[in-house]
């Protein structure tokens, strides 16, 4: 693989980073409205019902192979591009001086890889238990589903595992500060009218999307209702 | 003033280059920083030692030779100013500089604070011109061109080649450099006709020669002496795609 992809331009990699950035980034979207269905229910039904949407419907069971293709790709091209830029540079300055940019885009590998880590914790804590069955049943009227809500509020209540979720949360945020409107610019849309908007859309973006997924192990650790 | 000067020195491109640290009396706030270079050679001649190389022509910002890394900044780090137009007022008595050559893989020193910068010429010859005769002085004024695209294909065309937007960049990046060579033509009718191929073929010759990946940091458009902007590398990407969407290959 390593080798068709690095007889791809420069811009090329870039493309296709910001393409599979922004899609990676619709998909955080859907997983946050799913995720904030648990803090409207503590019966946990209508989150329960949800994720069982997101195990079982043929769409979204499809959309996943463009998903997990999509991981891999900004992983790939990312490791390779932050390779060769460190390669660029053999011999480093003695005196470097900082400069006033955005301090998140000077740490994107340093987030990614934090992101993959937490990604790779996060996979094997929920995706793969619900995907081999190994989550409990409950019953409610006379529907059932799995308990996936269950499996959240036990490892929600367990405070390392919340530190550990919330700060990778928070580099969540900061890799997308960056990233929403750097990708935007990657793909060759600057404009004198839109891309002052785009970069306030991409503060939005990384807010909303890391406090929203901060929001739920807080609230479910700290509140006696779940 | 008494400054203190921490120099990386370099006997040639095969040596490693060590840094040197020397003292030096009686600089005056009116000399302008390759003045007081001047001036501290003339103390290592007049010892018997090696004067520092250093690159300069014009010394007065139009030429694009003087780049030098001065305290952790291209060119010193003064807002749109070159080495040559750095002056000594902005340091104060008892200052240390360190002053360093360039540094990228594309950028290989050749002595002391000399880099080799013909990187940027082997780009330019991959496409930063137009092959069709221009004309003289009054045919530029054959073709209408409507104000503001004139206005902006000059303010891409003032870059100086100096390269502090690769020396400034963490990833080592030409992608300014490259994208305000190419936009300089984006915008003129004459510059159109070539413009599918002169993408292209720049952007792969910037890579072969071992410069980085741009990541939208911005380092480069702060440290450019002459202004060149960022939208300049999003017209780039512009064109590059455009290019391999739109272009319609015609084999032979």
């Amino acid at each position: 693989m390593s080798n068709i992809t690095l007889r791809y331009s420069s811009l090329t990699k870039k493309i296709v980073m910001a393409l599979a950035g922004l899609f990676l980034i619709t998909f955080l979207f859907v997983h946050l409205t799913v995720n904030l269905m648990l803090l409207f229910d503590p019966t946990r039904e209508m989150f329960n019902a949800g994720a069982h949407f997101m195990v079982t419907n043929p769409v979204i069971q499809f959309m996943q192979i463009f998903l997990f293709g999509g991981i891999l790709i900004h992983i790939i091209f990312g490791l390779i591009l932050q390779i060769q830029n460190w390669m660029a540079r053999p011999v480093g300055y003695k005196v470097t001086g900082w400069s006033h940019t955005s301090p998140f885009s000077k740490f994107m590998i340093h987030t990614g890889i934090i992101i993959l880590i937490f990604l790779t914790v996060h996979i094997i804590n929920f995706f793969l238990k619900a995907k081999t069955g190994q989550v409990n049943p409950i019953q409610y009227g006379d529907v059932e589903y799995e308990d996936m809500g269950l499996l959240v509020v036990d490892l929600f209540k367990n405070g390392g595992y919340v530190i550990f979720y919330v700060i990778a949360m928070l580099l969540l945020a900061f890799h997308l500060h960056h990233a929403f409107q750097s990708a935007f610019q990657s793909l060759g849309l600057n404009h004198s009218k839109y891309t002052p908007f785009i970069k306030g859309l991409s503060a939005v973006v990384s807010i909303v999307l890391g406090l929203g997924f901060m929001l739920i192990p807080l609230v479910v650790f700290f509140s006696d209702k779940f | 003033m008494n400054i203190t000067l921490e120099i990386w020195r370099q006997k040639n491109a095969r040596s490693k280059g060590k840094f040197v640290t020397y003292k030096l009396d009686g600089v005056s706030e009116e000399m302008s920083f390759l003045e007081m270079l001047d001036y501290f050679n003339k103390t290592i001649v007049e010892k018997g030692g090696e004067p520092v190389a250093f690159e300069y022509d014009c010394r007065e910002g139009i030429c694009g030779c003087c780049g030098l890394h001065i305290n952790g900044y291209a060119h010193g780090g003064a807002h749109e100013t070159t080495t040559c137009e750095l002056r000594m007022t902005k340091f104060k008595d008892g200052d240390k500089i360190t002053i360093e050559p360039w540094r990228s893989r594309a950028f290989p020193v050749i002595k002391d604070l000399i880099v080799d910068r013909s990187a940027f010429d082997k780009i330019l010859r991959a496409g930063g011109f137009i092959t069709a005769n221009a004309g003289a002085a009054p045919d530029a004024n054959a073709i209408p061109i409507r104000k503001v695209d004139a206005d902006e294909a000059f303010d891409s065309a003032v870059c100086v080649g100096c390269g502090a937007c690769v020396a400034a960049c963490k990833n080592s990046s030409a992608m300014l450099f490259v994208s305000a060579k190419i936009s300089q033509f984006a915008f003129l009718p004459q510059g159109r006709v070539e413009a599918v191929q002169r993408v292209q073929k720049m952007v792969a010759r910037m890579d072969e020669l071992g410069f980085g990946n741009c990541t939208n940091t911005g380092a480069c458009e702060a440290r450019c002496p002459k202004g060149i902007k960022l939208t300049n590398i999003a017209r780039m990407n512009r064109e590059f795609i455009g290019a391999k969407l739109g272009s319609q290959i015609v084999r032979h």
